[in-house]
């Protein structure tokens, strides 16, 4: 089922994004209590934030060297950046597993990132100059806790709670997804993609990298390809309403965009709520109502429908 | 606009051993019915004993019991307040009722019932009305999809807009939108009467069996074996009773409402074998 939740705060300066990202979240728990991810985006800054998993939760339950193992893989990230050239700024951990580093580089990221991701367990699950990927397993209250998220200040999140259908309950089949290579580009899906391997080896054939299993990273994957190939968001999205195949919603989010799809046969749900400073997209509107303490006038959008949102 | 035909392909070749024509609910149609607004038999409720409920920081078990104890005290008008779009609410209630909400109801509000004048000052989620046999619900702002999934009577109205599959298996009674509505509405519709003021999108009347469909604006496609069909007075006087029954009017005008009816194309009450079917469709 999955339940997907995205706002953006037009003012400047924005707003407790994490809390109410957190609330609206928590809302959506019956639609998927398995893991929870938010993607969320604060001030730019010059530096790259990388957030990187060093392994599943469940690997790090087991094993008596598994201390020793991170420890290494670390030292190992930490070795990688510096060859290339990476200078951290910056390196925090939420958990023994997920870390974030501030990094400044003006190399090519792709190849960073590859060689980071070459070694054993190690993803990089999002980078940018502004985007917060945070993912991992259990209801929104746990991860915002976990993570320290419920105090973060910025403009716009999406973010997702989800009840694994297509593949395992494990950080990597998560959601978001980044769009690698693109930073601060981020996608959340509630729905099924009845064509996902016919568009993955299609898209593996030209250079695409999937870490996981699930069919919503083909979303991000698809997007990432259609930037590439020169198209804007919107562009990209509505496309994607042709060329992906069964039940879907979806949101996107770049450093100055929040946009939204549906495929054409209105299946799966979504409400929207739009002022002149605030816009807020959920599954269920008893997601959007937690931000508010009166009632708000909403709409579903329609078939094949897609919207972009500039900050 | 092309009036409507059962003749067909498989028709023509003989093979439909049942005789279908004229077998539609239109023959036993009255303009002046109730669709079962409410039941004549029912107990009466004093409307003037007011019951008020406050859902604040109540779950929707607990809202639905205390209805339902208010009702047992012998209250006949419920004035419902911030339900807070919260999913499963007012279903469920077997008698007539003046039920007043303030604020928006979530998933499968008022589903079930059979019975009560409902009045939801603001929005729906998916599936208002789900399954309703008789009473009334008007929604003064918008509704989701399968808004009044497989209703069997009543009016349901929505002033606003509506998400998709409007009345998905409906088998009786009236769905009234004001504004528009998306795609497959009417999706397997078997019986009963639905009016769309706005545009309607794509697959209107998708695989219906029967029951009508009333649109006052744009088409935007027709589904498998849905046909336009042509006004007739009966159609007039009932459309016009009904709009002014919930103080609406479409925007073109009653005599502009564009009528779409099953083709019956697809119905296949035959002895044919699977293979021969794939054949004659």
């Amino acid at each position: 089922m999955c339940g997907i939740a995205g706002l953006i705060h037009k003012k400047a300066g924005g707003a407790n994004i994490g809390q109410e990202m957190t609330d609206m979240l928590q809302a959506l728990k019956h639609r998927g209590p398995d893991s929870t991810g938010y993607a969320l985006y604060g001030s730019p800054i010059s530096n790259y934030i990388m957030r990187i998993n060093l392994a599943e939760q469940a690997d790090t339950k087991k094993g008596f060297d598994v201390a020793s193992q991170l420890q290494s893989r670390n030292d190992l990230v930490d070795a990688r950046m510096a060859e290339l050239g990476a200078n951290v700024a910056k390196k925090e951990n939420s958990t023994s597993y997920a870390l974030r580093y501030e990094v400044s580089f003006d190399g090519d990221l792709k190849n960073l990132i590859d060689y980071i991701e070459d070694i054993e367990g190690v993803e990089v699950m999002s980078c940018g100059n502004g985007l917060e990927l945070i993912k991992d397993l259990g209801d929104a209250a746990v991860v915002s806790a976990q993570y320290g998220i419920n105090s973060f200040q910025g403009s716009h999140a999406i973010g997702h709670t989800r009840m694994a259908t297509e593949s395992d309950v494990d950080i990597r089949s998560a959601h978001p997804y980044w769009a690698y290579p693109f930073a601060d580009v981020s996608v959340v899906h509630n729905g099924q993609l009845t064509n996902y391997w016919t568009n993955r080896r299609a898209l593996e054939r030209l250079g695409n990298r999937f870490n996981s299993n699930c069919d919503s990273e083909l979303i991000a994957v698809y997007i990432a390809n259609r930037i590439s190939e020169g198209d804007d968001l919107e562009k990209a999205m509505r496309r994607s309403v042709e060329d992906l195949d069964g039940v879907f919603t979806y949101l996107v989010a770049t450093s100055d965009s929040l946009g939204m799809a549906k495929d054409v046969m209105a299946a799966k749900p979504m409400v929207i709520y739009e002022s002149d400073d605030f816009i807020a997209l959920a599954s269920e509107e008893v997601s959007i109502r937690k931000i508010f303490d009166h009632d708000i006038d909403t709409f579903d959008p329609y078939e094949g429908e897609v919207r972009v949102w500039q900050l | 606009m092309a009036t409507v035909s059962t003749s067909g392909q498989s028709h023509d070749m003989g093979l439909h051993t049942e005789k279908l024509t004229n077998r539609t609910q239109q023959r036993f149609f009255d303009a002046g019915e109730s669709a079962n607004l409410t039941y004549a038999w029912a107990p009466e409720v004093d409307t003037n004993k007011v019951g008020t409920l406050d859902c604040e920081g109540m779950d929707a078990t607990a809202i639905n019991i205390r209805i339902r104890e208010l009702m047992t005290e012998g209250c006949g008008t419920i004035n419902l307040s911030n339900p807070g779009s919260m999913h499963g609410l007012c279903v469920g209630i077997l008698s007539r009722l003046q039920l007043n909400v303030t604020g928006s109801l979530g998933y499968f509000g008022c589903g079930l019932i059979d019975g009560p004048n409902v009045n939801i000052s603001g929005r729906v989620g998916w599936s208002c009305g789900e399954n309703m046999m008789a009473g009334t619900i008007i929604v003064q702002k918008n509704a989701g999809s399968t808004f009044g999934a497989a209703i069997r009577g009543g009016d349901l109205v929505c002033r606003g807009d509506v998400g998709s599959r409007t009345g998905i298996d409906q088998k009786g009674g009236t769905i009234i939108v004001g504004g528009k509505t998306g795609a497959f509405t009417g999706f397997m519709m078997q019986r009963g009467r639905m009016i769309i003021l706005g545009d309607a999108g794509i697959n209107l009347g998708d695989s219906m069996y029967d029951g009508t469909i009333y649109v006052g604006g744009k088409i935007e496609g027709l589904g498998v074996d849905a046909v336009p069909a042509d006004l007739n007075d009966l159609d007039r006087k009932w459309l016009k009773s009904k709009l002014d029954l919930y103080g609406m009017e479409a925007p073109n005008g009653i005599d502009n409402i564009q009528k779409i009816v099953a083709g019956k194309q697809l119905w296949n009450y035959d002895n044919l074998e699977p293979s021969e079917k794939k054949l004659v469709l």
